[in-house]
C-alpha cells in the first residue's frame, strides 16, 4: 500500500499550534449593517521546519499536543494530510454554502525536485512556499468561526497520528473518480440557468469572475517580475566580478581602486536584488495566488446554493407531476392507485417545503461568507501590500548607503 | 516608421570623452571645448525608413574654408568611408584612429514596435497607449544615442591636431553635395574579410617580437589584458541592464493591472489598488530611468573604450608592424652591403623603413598617454555621475 502514496510526500512539515483560545466567549459585536460574530479568540498557527525523511516517504510534524487553555503543543502532519482535511470539510461544509479555505495545490514538478534532492534555490524556494502557504491556509480554517468547530479540525490538530487520507491520491482509484465528478459538476453548472431573484447574487458573481480574471492576469505579471529580478541578479553578480577584473587590469591606481569599489557596491546590489525577489514573492505573488484559489472557493459556494435551488425546483416539479397523476386517477376512479399518489405527494410536499428552507439557508449563509470574505480580503490585501511596500523602501535605503560610499571614491580619480 | 526628430544633441558624457583630449599644451583639461578655430557638431538628425541623416554642423576660423560656418548632410556610410580613409593612410599610422560609430540600429525597436502593433486587439487602450509611448521612447533614446556617437568621432578628428587637416575630412565637412560613398559591395567585403584574416594573422606574429622599448612592451601587454576585459565587463553591463528594463517592464504592467483592478468598484480596497497602481507607476518610471542611465554611463562608456582600445591595439600593430619591416630592411641592407649590389637602394628602402618607425614611435608614445589621461578622466566623469544618479533616484523613490 505503501507503494501508492509514494508520489508527493516527502516533505515533512512541522506545525505547532499554540492556544489561546476561550471555549465559552461567543461575544456578538454589532457591526455597521450586518450582525458579525467578531473572532473572540486568538489562535496562532505556524507551520514550521520542513523536514525532509527520505527513508520511508512519511511528513512527519512535530506539534505538542495542544489541550485547551494556553497550551501549546505540535503535531507532524503530511502534505496529503492538509489535502484530506480540506476534502472532508468542502464535503461537509460546503453544500451547505459555507467558503472552506483551499490548500496549496500538488505539483510533481516541485516535489520531485525536492524528492531528487536536489540542493538549489528552487527547491529551497518551493519548500518555502509551500510551508508558508500552509500555514496561511491552517490560519483561514482555526478562524473560521463555523469551521473552528468542525470535530474534524480538531482531530487534525491534536491527534498524535492521523490515518492515511486516501481520497488524495491523483492516480488512484479514488483520485480518478473525484477527477470524474468534478468534470461532470462542470457540466452540470452549465446546464443551470437560475432564475435569479436577488440582485446582490447576480452582481456578486460578476464581481468575483472578473476577479478571478484580473487576479490570474496580475499573478503572470508577477511571476514574471520575480524571474526578472532574479535575472538581474545573477547578471549584476556576473558584472561585479568582471569590474573587478577590470579594475585589477586598470594601471592607473585611483582608477583601478575605484572600479573595485564600483564592483563591491554592485555585488551588493546583486543582494538587494536578491532579496526584492524574495518580497516579490512571498509578500505579492503568493497572495494573489492565495486568492485565486479563494475565489475558486467563492464560485464553489455560489455554485452549491444553484444546486439547492435546483433541487427546490426539481421536488417542485416532482409534486406539481404527483398532483397531476392525482387529478388523473380522481377522473378515472382508481381509489387504490390514488391512496398511494396521496402519500406521495404528502411526502413530496414535505420535500418542497424542506428544500425551500435548505435554499433559504444556504442563501443567507453563502451572503454571510461572501461579505465576511470581501472584508477580510481587503483587511489581507492592505497588510501584505504595505509590507510589500515597506521591504521595497528598505531596499532603497539599502540602496543609498551603498551609493553614498562610493561616490567619494569616484570622485578621488586623478 | 517615419519619425522626424530634431535635436541639438548634448552628448554630455560622451562629448567630455572628447574634450578631454588634450590640445597644445598637453594637459588634461576636462571641460575644455575645442578651441574656436574648429568647432563641429551634429545639429540635427532625420529618421527615415532605413538611414539616418545627419546635420553636420561646422564653426571654422581657419582659412581652408569657403565660409565660418556651414552645415551639410551626411549618411552612416559617409562616416565610416571618412574613418576607412585614415586607416588607409600611410600617413597617420603613428596615430590612435578615432573609432568609427556603429551602424544605427533600429531593427530591435522597429520589431517590437510591430509586434505592439499586431496585439493591440488584445490588450485594453491604456496599456496599448503606454506601451506605444514607452517604446517610442526607447526608440528616442537609441536615436540619440547614435547622433552622440557620431558626434563624437568628429569632434575626436576636429580635435586632433593632425587629423583635423585632413583633406578628406574638410571635404566631409563642407562638401555640400552627396559623397557618392557607396556601400561596399560583396567582393569588397569579401575582400575586407580575407584583409582582416590576414591581419589578425600578422598580428598574432609580430606580436610575438618583444619590444626593446619597455615602454611599448608594457603597453601591449596592458593593452591586450585591457581590451579584454573591456569586452566582458560590456557584455556584462548590458545584459545586466536588460534585465533592469525588463524588470521596469513587467512593474509597468503590473501598475495597469493593479489599475483595472482599483477602477472596478469605489470601494474602499479598490481605492486602495488605484493608489497602489500609481506607486507602481512612478517605481517603473524611476527603474526605467536608472535603467537608462546605466546604459548611458556605464555600458556607453564600456563600449566607446573597447573601440577605443582596439584602436590603440591596432597603433600597435602599426608599429610593430613597421618594427618589423626596419628589421627586415637593416637584414636586406647587410646582404646587399655584403654582395655589393642594389646597396644604394636597399640604403633608401632601409632609411624610410627606419624613418618610418622611429615616426610612428613618437607620436605612438603620445597618443598612448593620452589615451590613457582621456581614458581616466572619461571614467571618472561617468563614474561620479552614475553614482549621483543612482542617490538621486533611489531618493525621489522615498518621497
Amino acid at each position: 500500500q505503501n507503494s501508492n502514496f509514494k508520489e508527493n510526500e516527502v516533505l515533512s512539515v512541522t506545525l505547532s499550534v499554540q492556544y489561546l483560545f476561550q471555549l465559552d466567549d461567543d461575544e456578538e459585536e454589532e457591526e455597521e449593517e450586518e450582525e458579525e460574530q467578531e473572532d473572540k479568540f486568538d489562535i496562532s498557527i505556524s507551520v514550521k521546519d520542513p523536514e525532509k525523511i527520505g527513508t520511508n516517504d512519511m511528513n512527519a510534524f512535530q506539534t505538542p499536543l495542544p489541550m485547551f487553555r494556553n497550551k501549546t503543543f505540535t503535531v507532524r502532519r503530511r502534505f496529503s494530510d492538509f489535502l484530506g482535511l480540506y476534502e472532508k470539510l468542502s464535503e461537509k461544509h460546503g453544500p451547505n454554502g459555507f467558503i472552506v479555505p483551499p490548500p496549496p495545490e500538488k505539483s510533481i514538478l516541485g516535489m520531485t525536485k525536492v524528492k531528487v534532492g536536489k540542493e538549489d534555490s528552487s527547491s529551497a524556494d518551493f519548500v518555502e512556499r509551500r510551508r508558508a502557504a500552509l500555514e496561511r491556509y491552517l490560519q483561514r480554517i482555526v478562524h473560521h468561526p463555523s469551521l473552528l468547530q468542525d470535530p474534524d479540525v480538531r482531530e487534525f490538530l491534536e491527534r498524535e497520528e492521523l490515518p492515511r487520507a486516501v481520497g488524495t491520491q491523483a492516480l488512484s482509484g479514488a483520485g480518478f473518480l473525484k477527477m470524474i465528478n468534478k468534470a461532470t459538476d462542470a457540466v452540470s453548472k452549465m446546464t443551470i440557468k437560475m432564475n435569479e431573484s436577488d440582485v446582490w447574487f447576480e452582481e456578486k458573481l460578476q464581481e468575483v469572475e472578473s476577479a478571478d480574471q484580473q487576479f490570474r492576469k496580475l499573478h503572470v505579471l508577477v511571476e514574471s517580475l520575480v524571474v526578472h529580478r532574479k535575472e538581474l541578479s545573477l547578471n549584476t553578480a556576473s558584472f561585479a566580478k568582471s569590474t573587478a577584473m577590470l579594475g585589477s587590469a586598470e594601471d592607473n591606481t585611483a582608477l583601478s581602486r575605484a572600479l573595485s569599489q564600483l564592483a563591491e557596491v554592485e555585488d551588493k546590489m546583486e543582494q538587494l536584488h536578491q532579496d526584492q525577489a524574495t518580497n516579490d514573492t512571498f509578500n505579492f505573488a503568493e497572495l494573489i495566488a492565495d486568492y485565486i484559489r479563494l475565489l475558486g472557493s467563492v464560485r464553489g459556494s455560489f455554485d452549491h446554493r444553484m444546486k439547492a435551488w435546483q433541487r427546490w425546483q426539481d421536488a417542485q416539479a416532482a409534486l406539481q407531476k404527483k398532483r397531476e397523476t392525482e387529478a388523473k386517477l380522481l377522473w378515472a376512479n382508481k381509489p387504490d392507485k390514488l391512496q398511494l399518489v396521496k402519500e406521495e405527494i404528502a411526502e413530496w410536499e414535505v420535500k418542497v417545503t424542506q428544500y425551500e428552507r435548505d435554499f433559504d439557508r444556504v442563501t443567507a449563509t453563502v451572503r454571510k461568507e461572501v461579505v465576511r470574505f470581501d472584508k477580510e480580503k481587503a483587511r489581507n490585501f492592505k497588510r501584505e501590500i504595505i509590507n510589500y511596500l515597506e521591504c521595497l523602501l528598505q531596499s532603497q535605503q539599502q540602496l543609498i548607503k551603498y551609493w553614498e560610499a562610493f561616490l567619494p571614491e569616484a570622485k578621488a580619480i586623478a | 516608421m517615419r519619425s522626424c526628430y530634431g535635436l541639438i544633441c548634448g552628448c554630455g558624457a560622451l562629448w567630455d570623452v572628447v574634450s578631454a583630449l588634450p590640445l597644445q599644451p598637453r594637459a588634461v583639461n576636462v571641460d575644455l571645448q575645442t578651441d574656436a578655430t574648429l568647432q563641429v557638431d551634429i545639429s540635427d538628425a532625420l529618421s527615415e525608413r532605413d538611414k539616418v541623416k545627419f546635420t553636420v554642423h561646422t564653426k571654422s576660423t581657419l582659412p581652408n574654408f569657403k565660409q565660418n560656418e556651414f552645415s551639410v548632410v551626411r549618411q552612416h556610410e559617409e562616416f565610416i568611408w571618412l574613418h576607412d580613409s585614415f586607416v588607409e593612410n600611410e600617413e597617420y599610422a603613428g596615430y590612435i584612429i578615432p573609432p568609427a560609430p556603429p551602424r544605427p540600429d533600429f531593427d530591435a525597436s522597429r520589431e517590437k514596435l510591430q509586434k505592439l502593433g499586431e496585439g493591440e486587439g488584445s490588450m485594453t487602450k491604456e496599456e496599448f497607449t503606454k506601451m506605444k509611448q514607452e517604446l517610442e521612447a526607447e526608440y528616442l533614446a537609441i536615436f540619440k544615442k547614435t547622433v552622440a556617437m557620431h558626434e563624437v568621432f568628429l569632434c575626436r578628428v576636429a580635435a586632433h591636431p593632425v587629423l583635423r587637416k585632413d583633406l578628406n575630412f574638410h571635404v566631409f565637412l563642407e562638401y555640400n553635395q552627396d559623397l557618392s560613398v557607396r556601400g561596399k559591395n560583396k567582393k569588397e567585403k569579401l575582400e575586407d574579410f580575407f584583409k582582416n584574416v590576414v591581419k589578425s594573422a600578422d598580428g598574432v606574429l609580430v606580436a610575438g617580437v618583444k619590444d626593446v622599448d619597455d615602454f611599448f612592451e608594457h603597453e601591449k601587454t596592458f593593452l591586450l589584458e585591457y581590451h579584454n576585459r573591456v569586452k566582458d565587463a560590456s557584455a556584462k553591463s548590458d545584459r545586466m541592464i536588460r534585465s533592469h528594463k525588463n524588470a521596469a517592464d513587467d512593474i509597468n504592467r503590473i501598475a495597469s493591472s493593479l489599475y483595472t483592478l482599483g477602477t472596478q468598484d469605489s470601494t474602499d480596497l479598490c481605492k486602495f489598488f488605484l493608489k497602489v497602481s500609481e506607486l507602481f507607476e512612478k517605481t517603473r518610471k524611476i527603474e526605467s530611468r536608472v535603467a537608462a542611465d546605466e546604459d548611458l554611463k556605464l555600458a556607453d562608456l564600456l563600449k566607446y573604450y573597447l573601440r577605443e582600445s582596439q584602436a590603440a591595439k591596432d597603433l600597435l600593430y602599426r608599429r610593430s608592424r613597421a618594427l618589423v619591416d626596419y628589421e627586415n630592411a637593416n637584414k636586406a641592407l647587410d646582404k646587399a652591403r655584403a654582395k655589393n649590389r642594389d646597396v644604394l637602394q636597399a640604403e633608401t628602402s632601409q632609411q624610410l623603413c627606419c624613418h618610418k618607425f622611429e615616426k610612428i614611435s613618437e607620436s605612438a608614445k603620445q597618443e598612448l598617454i593620452d589615451f590613457k589621461t582621456r581614458r581616466v578622466a572619461a571614467f571618472r566623469k561617468n563614474l561620479v555621475e552614475l553614482a549621483e544618479l543612482e542617490l538621486k533616484h533611489a531618493k525621489v523613490t522615498m518621497t
